[in-house]
């Protein structure tokens, strides 16, 4: 008998370990969940030669990671120990299905219609008034964040609530097509209808996620209408264009679907992420890709020799970004992980570790710094070509200074002429193509229906496959 | 009570009840409900009242019969030769057929695809047959090994016994060898033709972007459908179940046979 209970209780213990997770924390250690997409914040371990030295003599240099970084800071700032369990995910409805599925998280950062999503579900818990205060030298959110961008953000509401007052960004972009200049004309990637040409026949991709394509295939539809100078010169255009972009009717997703189904024969593949590698080889002329991996692959693409270009199609693009939400079932009843979670916020958007994120991920952060010159200054440092014969302007007052500030003289770059179609392009774009850009919503849970229905109809089988 | 033998089993039964039990209810439930809650067989209707998804089925069926067949077709000769073949050394040889299954699969599929790009030029042309000659090749071991190890097996004189009495070569393999080896056969198909079924990442790897079982799968869990996900995930799981069902059968009555005639 005794060994059976010696046995029994060792299972049980073992089984206990297993879904407790051994051993308790600290009690006064604070720990804040945080998940993250994959690849999207600097984890330290620079070489010394990649030390980015900034004009004004700023050194910048990621040693350790982030999450060590700001354990160590909070302690330094606020005297208290702070633990950071970091975790990541694929896709947002990776994150969304772990939620569900019960992983507790404290701060997670989404893209903007996984943030609407949640924020309809009542999951996400608003950033405090304490985190808005600028006059606070540490709130380095709310004193650096790009008016521009926090501009965009106040446009959008969810149920009356504002989304600024949930999410803070982190990063933002753009889409467009990467393309091979050598042998795709910069007239065609002016229009997302080259994706259908059948010149370029299976020598493009097409990226293998419904709300891309959705909003690609809208651009095609609407081509006609949303490049009418009417339409554009109409004093509410951006609500317009918001409009036309979101539009997800049945009547709308039947013609959709035919676009999308035609797309995939002119396709040389649904990619997820071999898109970067073909382009290198050559095997795919042109493809549609977030900004920041649009640097990625031009930066990549230069390294083997190939010299790749960005374009933005001049309908239309999808803004987007990605923002730091704090979650309810974690931080709602604990005021030490609500402060950790807004410090941890605050403490990415300190210039320095924005340059740092920026320089590891490739991604556009949407601090702009304020007072603070050195983002400005890490652009220049990027980008800046003054020294050079042939130079010309590139302003971005619109992001450092504000929306309609364009032409301030201070944030007016020199660059090389390539850079109009090249990474500075698509990391920072001008503010004539954000001018032509659309947020677009999430889908009601009736509309996903609808809308993963007409993907799966366009991947399912159809005998012309064969052969 | 002593400590017997039998004990020894509750680690393999309570993982079984975590890992394989537990999951295939969870599973099970899901595919039986909608998203209030409400039990429901809606979620089977939907499939085998459309079009598209039955369209899916059919495919997935189509890829893993015709890769099971290929594999089969380039296995059989193989095994039989390396078994009964002249070769002193055929276990060697074996070695080196088999070899390829000690490298992930994934890498060998890039090299592989590397090859039919040369070939081809363009891979997005040929989805179909670039799926099986991936699929086959990825599968062929297994399909092998089963085969080589029943026909090693079988008395070299029955080959004689049969000449005397009068077969041809192709009569002999047809009525003795083929038959006699069946155990192979069956086991090699299981192993073959289940998981090619669902194997989606081959199709992933090789541009092919309709969907199999397997991805439809994943198409509606990304759209936070668990319930269809579910369904999907019963229904292969009971082909699987008639499918194993129906080789055990005809394995069955082949070694009632094969006894009959050894003895």
């Amino acid at each position: 008998m005794h060994k059976r209970v010696l046995l029994w209780s060792a299972v049980t213990v073992l089984g206990l370990c297993v879904f407790a997770g051994c051993g308790k924390q600290d009690s006064d250690v604070t720990v804040l969940r945080v998940a993250n997409s994959e690849e999207y914040i600097d984890e330290g371990g620079w070489d010394a030669e990649e030390t980015i030295e900034l004009e004004d003599g700023t050194e910048i240099r990621g040693i350790h990671p982030m999450t060590e970084d700001f354990e160590k800071w909070y302690q330094d700032t606020y005297g208290e120990k702070v633990k950071v369990e970091y975790s990541t995910y694929g896709t947002n409805e990776e994150l969304y299905n772990q939620m569900s599925l019960g992983n507790v998280f404290d701060l997670v950062c989404p893209s903007e219609y996984m943030i609407m999503k949640l924020m309809q579900e009542e999951r996400l818990q608003p950033f405090s008034d304490e985190f808005f205060n600028t006059t606070e030298p540490e709130n380095y959110y709310a004193r650096g964040v790009s008016a521009y961008i926090s501009s965009r953000m106040e446009d959008l509401n969810i149920g009356g609530e504002k989304l600024s007052h949930y999410g803070a960004c982190y990063m933002w972009g753009t889409m467009g097509l990467v393309y091979n200049p050598a042998e795709v004309s910069a007239e065609d990637v002016k229009h997302w209808d080259m994706l259908l040409n059948p010149a370029y026949a299976k020598r493009i991709t097409m990226k293998d996620g419904v709300r891309d394509s959705y909003f690609i295939a809208l651009g095609i539809l609407n081509a006609e209408k949303i490049s009418d100078p009417a339409f554009i010169q109409a004093a509410d255009y951006a609500d317009q264009l918001t409009k036309v972009m979101n539009d997800t009717s049945q009547e709308t997703v039947d013609q959709v679907e035919d676009i999308l189904s035609e797309m995939r024969k002119n396709a040389y593949s649904l990619e997820t992420d071999s898109g970067k590698a073909d382009m290198v080889t050559g095997k795919v002329l042109a493809n549609m890709q977030w900004s920041g991996d649009a640097v990625y692959s031009l930066d990549q693409a230069e390294e083997d020799g190939v010299e790749l270009a960005y374009s933005v199609p001049e309908e239309c693009t999808n803004l987007w970004f990605d923002g730091w939400c704090m979650m309810k079932n974690g931080v709602a009843k604990d005021v030490k992980k609500q402060k950790a979670a807004e410090a941890f916020v605050n403490f990415l958007s300190r210039p320095d570790n924005v340059i740092r994120n920026m320089y590891y991920v490739g991604y556009t952060s949407g601090i702009s710094g304020g007072e603070d010159e050195r983002i400005y200054e890490y652009v220049k440092y990027c980008y800046g070509a003054e020294n050079e014969a042939d130079v010309v302007e590139y302003p971005l007052g619109y992001f450092f200074a504000g929306e309609g500030e364009t032409e301030d003289s201070r944030y007016v770059l020199w660059t090389t002429p390539d850079q109009w179609n090249r990474q500075l392009y698509a990391q920072y774009p001008p503010e004539e193509v954000l001018d032509r850009s659309a947020v677009m919503n999430t889908f009601s849970t009736e509309t996903n229906q609808r809308i993963s229905q007409m993907w799966t109809n366009i991947r399912c089988f159809d005998w012309s496959d064969i052969f | 009570m002593r400590f017997s033998r039998k004990n020894l089993n509750i680690p393999y039964v309570l993982f079984l009840l975590l890992f394989v039990i537990l999951p295939l209810l969870v599973v099970c439930y899901y595919a039986l409900t909608d998203g209030q809650g409400q039990w429901t067989l809606q979620n089977f209707r939907n499939f085998f009242t459309n079009g598209k998804t039955l369209g899916t089925l059919l495919y997935s069926v189509v890829i893993a019969l015709v890769t099971t067949v290929v594999c089969l077709l380039v296995a059989y000769p193989t095994a039989y030769l390396l078994a009964k073949g002249p070769f002193r050394r055929g276990g060697v040889l074996l070695v080196l057929l088999v070899m390829p299954m000690w490298i992930n699969f994934t890498l060998r599929i890039t090299a592989v695809k590397e090859i039919l790009n040369v070939l081809e030029g363009n891979l997005a042309y040929h989805p179909f047959f670039n799926t099986i000659f991936c699929m086959t090749y990825d599968f062929l071991p297994f399909m092998i090994m089963p085969l080589y190890t029943s026909i090693s097996k079988l008395d070299d004189q029955l080959w004689e016994a049969a000449q005397d009495l009068g077969a041809r070569w192709w009569q002999v393999m047809w009525k003795v060898i083929i038959p006699m080896s069946m155990p192979g056969i069956i086991s090699g198909v299981t192993m073959v033709f289940l998981p090619a079924m669902t194997n989606y990442v081959v199709l992933d790897m090789v541009y092919n972007s309709t969907y199999i079982m397997g991805s439809l799968i994943g198409s509606y869990f990304s759209a936070y459908d668990w319930h269809n996900g579910s369904m999907i995930s019963v229904i292969l799981l009971l082909l699987i179940f008639v499918i194993s069902g129906l080789s055990s059968k005809v394995a069955g009555d082949q070694t009632e046979q094969r006894g009959g005639v050894t003895l």
